[in-house]
């Protein structure tokens, strides 16, 4: 019996055996495959659907773009094949980017004069220069950034940008009691500093305050208007330059720009009057929002470029580019305002019990305490709304401005470029660029809440 | 000061109370204000101007005449006062915190009817001032205004009308329901389609498969971050060019013909006795809810399960097979046949409409997709492994657990993309596709110059249609909301 056990036992290992390295088919790139793309009989088929699309369309765009392409040309010749007069052959195609070179000035700044392309330059690389820093977090400096960024900036850009030397005539008094001219304009502009002191006087003494800061906010205030408006009126020796003849990509940034930042302040206004206690600014806030989101932005452009000329007076005439403004500026303040709602909701109650506990007013409350909260909170959001904004500045090609896409639409009109291949490689240069831009935005949107996000872990 | 009450005083203590006077004082004041300045600007300092007006209204209405009964300027008067009265009437119902101490901008509920009436007043002036102008300009230029356009015979062509029959000596007022009809068609078949490839792909996404989902990425990446006008423009202007032409189409088979003038669809010709086919099928969609709700009833009696899909999809398909047969097959369908001056017979889809449908499916597609992943990923991670420990596989329970509860998070940002969708087919305009804003605030406003009354329309109509699909959402939402006790 021992001996049968011990014998049937007669192998015992005394040590553990070495791992044997997993099988070939596990580990590494095939084994990664196997589990991921190969795993099942569904899943293989799922993977060579997926491999087919890729086949049938990347090559071909990749072939479209640069293997095929033309990259060098003066007209036509270069990319059209010999039957229909050109150097390439029978069943050529591919991108000509050539015709992208020749236009690549009017896609950048428009019909803008060639000598004065010095004053779109400057205005590009001050937009880069202060919002490159503007965007990365751990620079310092943010409020003077900012203060450039919203007030300087636009200012040295209206300058540069039209000529400047605007004629101020006044805007007040009517016509019977003063010729229009540079002094009823001080009158007008006195008057109306006068009617505001005294409207600041009268709730600083209601509210039984000391009128003396409210005052000299005032004052403050409306003489930096003063100097903004005696700026813009100065005569720097520039050309003025019609709105008529910006075009390209200077006109997607200009309205994005200033529907974005025209759209802040309106849009916090409306998101505070949507949360308000009084009935009647609430009712307006929500009409106003609801008005606008409701309705295309194509009909918002028509009806800025058709109707607001009627809703003036007689003789007043608003430039096509101002009026396109004014319409995108009200459409994403609606937009804007929910963004913002949406952080001032996100805030818990304890921050407003707080607040008013420490006796602060309301505008107090909000510029210290719930505003700078409610705003770091949707940065993101700020910044989705600027790339949805950014490729609706598209539409205004269809009310007559030339836009990026614009200005490439128009350019298929010129005869010495015409080609089958033409409308493709200006649509994909297109496509590139906003891509770009877009792509890069809403990354930083990604980057910006991920950093925002640290509240919950 | 110490006489006066510091908290807010019952209702029936206000008719003591020394505020009452100022607001009423302060209420009259703003409405003479206003109509004192609406007078001299716009009725030549005829102090009895605005107040005729008003009058009009009546005697507009109750006499039939809609021209003056539809004087903006006195309803804007009407609604203005209005407003304050009744701002006014629930001032002195106002029952909220009151510290009255000494002056009235420290009492809030004084304070708010101050800020509230000043805004009813620069609204007021506002409005004054703008339809002053318009009217004013309007007659200036010699427009017509009013709604009679609408009667006036059109003039000009309309290459694709599939619901009206639309001719050229068609009214104004048909020109709007020919556009109206081809914003829903494209709307509704772009939600629909929209919704299918933008769930597609947003379940793509998730995929374990790392093919699929880095495709799924790419796709989204590509589509929304460059401009919907571009993708019409690309799609319209490039793809769709490069289809063959006129003479030689080509040929889908069952589906009919494609080329550069559009897609030819099968023309379905109703015989005699063909009525019973839709018929039946709305007598097997009927039975098919019925069906299921018979089946969800019967499965939380006793656990038995019954096959409802391929029962519901055998009462959908096949009962108006079998009516269709029965009825001596009275439905054929008139196939296009290519021929030199191109295909003859069968529905043309013009090349306007495939385009804009396609761009904005494949666009909007992106933007479920990633709405779509959201909600999934909302769903906790337990769920799904429940639903795998108790047997379910992939399939079963993303459709028994998880979708139902991501459709939450899902249903509110769909509700806009639908929204955004129907607003974005308006971009139409740019390729010509006669929907609303291209064939009627485009070429009729072009026609008649009247944009007042042309854009509210459009724009009542897009404001409409909002809020039909919010209504709709949002009871679809509540019906899916979760029930919690």
């Amino acid at each position: 019996m021992a001996t049968s056990a011990g014998s049937k036992t007669g192998f015992v290992r005394q040590t553990m055996e070495a791992a044997r390295p997993a099988p070939i088919t596990e580990v590494g790139l095939v084994g990664w495959m196997k589990k991921n793309l190969f795993s099942s009989v569904p899943n293989t088929v799922l993977t060579l659907v997926a491999i087919y699309i890729v086949w049938v369309t990347v090559p071909p765009l990749l072939e479209f773009s640069i293997f095929n392409a033309v990259w060098s040309g003066d007209n036509r010749a270069a990319c059209t094949n010999a039957e229909q007069g050109g150097l390439q052959p029978e069943g050529w195609f591919g991108a000509c980017w050539p015709y992208v070179g020749a236009y690549f000035k009017q896609f950048i700044y428009g019909r803008y004069p060639a000598a004065e392309y010095w004053r779109v330059n400057i205005v590009y690389f001050m937009f880069v220069a202060g919002l490159v820093p503007l965007l990365i977090p751990s620079l310092p400096y943010k409020r003077e950034n900012a203060l450039f960024m919203f007030l300087i900036f636009p200012v040295v850009t209206f300058i540069l940008l039209t000529g400047g030397h605007i004629r101020l005539e006044g805007f007040l008094l009517p016509e019977a009691v003063m010729r229009p001219s540079f002094v009823k304009f001080l009158v007008d502009f006195g008057l109306l500093t006068a009617l505001a002191v005294a409207i600041g006087y009268v709730i600083a003494r209601g509210t039984e305050s000391n009128p003396a800061p409210m005052i000299r906010n005032i004052l403050f205030a409306m003489g930096g208007l003063l100097v903004i408006a005696l700026l813009c009126a100065v005569n720097f020796g520039l050309r003025h330059v019609e709105t008529d003849v910006w075009g390209g990509l200077l006109v997607t940034l200009v309205i994005a720009v200033t529907g974005i930042v025209a759209s802040l302040p309106l849009g916090i206004l409306l998101a505070l009057g949507r949360r308000s206690q009084m009935p009647v600014i609430r009712l307006f806030s929500v009409i106003f929002i609801e008005f606008w989101r409701g309705i295309p932005l194509i009909t918002v452009l028509f009806m800025s470029s058709v109707m607001l000329p009627l809703f003036l007076p007689e003789g007043v005439t608003f430039d096509k580019l101002l009026r396109a403004l004014i319409g995108v500026a009200l459409f994403s303040a609606a937009y804007m305002a929910e963004v913002v709602r949406g952080g001032i909701q996100a805030l818990p109650k304890g921050q407003y019990e707080g607040a008013m506990a420490l006796g602060l007013s309301y505008w107090q409350m909000m510029q210290m305490i719930i505003l700078p909260q409610a705003l770091k909170l949707v940065i993101p959001g700020i910044v989705n709304s600027f790339i949805a904004l950014f490729k609706d500045t598209t539409l205004v090609l269809i009310i007559g401005l030339f836009d990026f896409l614009g200005q490439i639409q128009s350019s298929y009109s010129d005869s010495s470029w015409a080609s089958p291949v033409q409308s493709l490689t200006g649509y994909f240069f297109a496509a590139l660029v906003y891509w770009l831009f877009c792509f890069s935005m809403s990354r930083y949107s990604i980057f910006m809440e991920r950093r925002l996000d640290t509240g919950h872990r | 000061m110490a006489d006066l009450p510091l908290t807010g005083a019952p209702a029936s203590a206000r008719a003591d109370d020394p505020r009452r006077s100022l607001v009423i004082a302060f209420a009259v004041l703003c409405v003479v204000a206003f109509y004192a300045s609406a007078a001299i600007c716009f009725y030549g300092s005829d102090l009895f101007g605005p107040i005729r007006a008003v009058g009009n209204i009546f005697t507009g209405l109750f006499s039939g005449r809609w021209g003056t009964a539809f004087n903006p300027m006195a309803w804007i008067t009407v609604l203005f006062t209005l407003g304050i009265v009744m701002r006014t009437v629930s001032w002195f119902g106002f029952e909220g915190q009151q510290s009255y101490a000494g002056n009235f901008f420290n009492d809030s509920g004084l304070r708010n009817f101050f800020f509230e009436m000043l805004l009813l007043g620069v609204l007021g002036w506002l409005f004054w001032f703008i339809v002053g102008n318009a009217v004013n300009n309007l007659a200036a230029a010699g427009i017509a205004s009013g709604f009679d356009f609408l009667r006036r015979p059109a003039g000009f062509g309309i290459n694709f009308s599939p619901f009206i029959n639309y001719q050229e000596v068609s009214s104004y007022g048909t020109v709007y329901f020919v556009g109206l009809g081809n914003t829903l068609l494209v709307a509704i078949s772009g939600i629909i389609l929209a919704t299918m490839i933008g769930f597609m792909i947003g379940i793509a996404r998730l995929s374990h498969n790392w093919v699929i989902s880095r495709l799924a990425y790419v796709y989204v990446e590509v589509m929304r971050n460059i401009p919907l006008l571009l993708w019409i423009f690309v799609w319209y202007f490039s793809v769709l060019r490069l289809l063959p032409g006129k003479a030689d189409p080509l040929d889908l088979g069952p589906f009919g013909l494609l080329n550069i003038a559009g897609f030819y669809a099968p023309l379905p010709i109703w015989g005699e006795g063909a009525a019973i086919i839709p018929i039946a099928l709305l007598v097997g969609i009927v039975g098919a809810i019925f069906l299921g709700r018979w089946a969800s009833a019967r499965q939380m009696a006793t656990g038995q399960q019954f096959p409802v899909f391929w029962a519901s999809l055998g009462l959908i398909v096949g009962l108006p097979l079998i009516a269709y047969l029965a009825a001596g097959m009275p439905l054929t369908f008139e196939m296009p046949t290519p021929s030199r001056f191109g295909p003859r017979g069968g529905a043309r889809v013009p090349p306007e409409f495939l385009g804009l449908l396609v761009a904005l499916v494949t666009y909007t597609a992106s933007y479920i997709a990633e709405i779509v992943r959201a909600g999934i990923l909302a769903v906790n991670k337990g769920q799904t492994e429940a639903s795998h420990a108790l047997g379910l596989r992939q399939g079963q329970a993303l459709r028994l657990v998880i979708v139902p509860q991501a459709m939450r998070v899902i249903i509110p940002p769909m509700t806009n993309q639908y929204l955004n969708l129907t607003k974005n087919s308006s971009l139409a305009v740019a390729i010509a596709y006669p929907e609303l804003v291209s064939v009627f605030a485009g070429t009729v406003l072009n026609q008649t110059g009247q944009a007042v009354e042309i854009l509210l329309m459009t724009m009542l109509t897009y404001l409409t249609l909002s809020i039909l699909v919010s209504l709709f959402m949002n009871w679809f939402n509540a019906k899916m909301a979760l029930v919690e006790r």
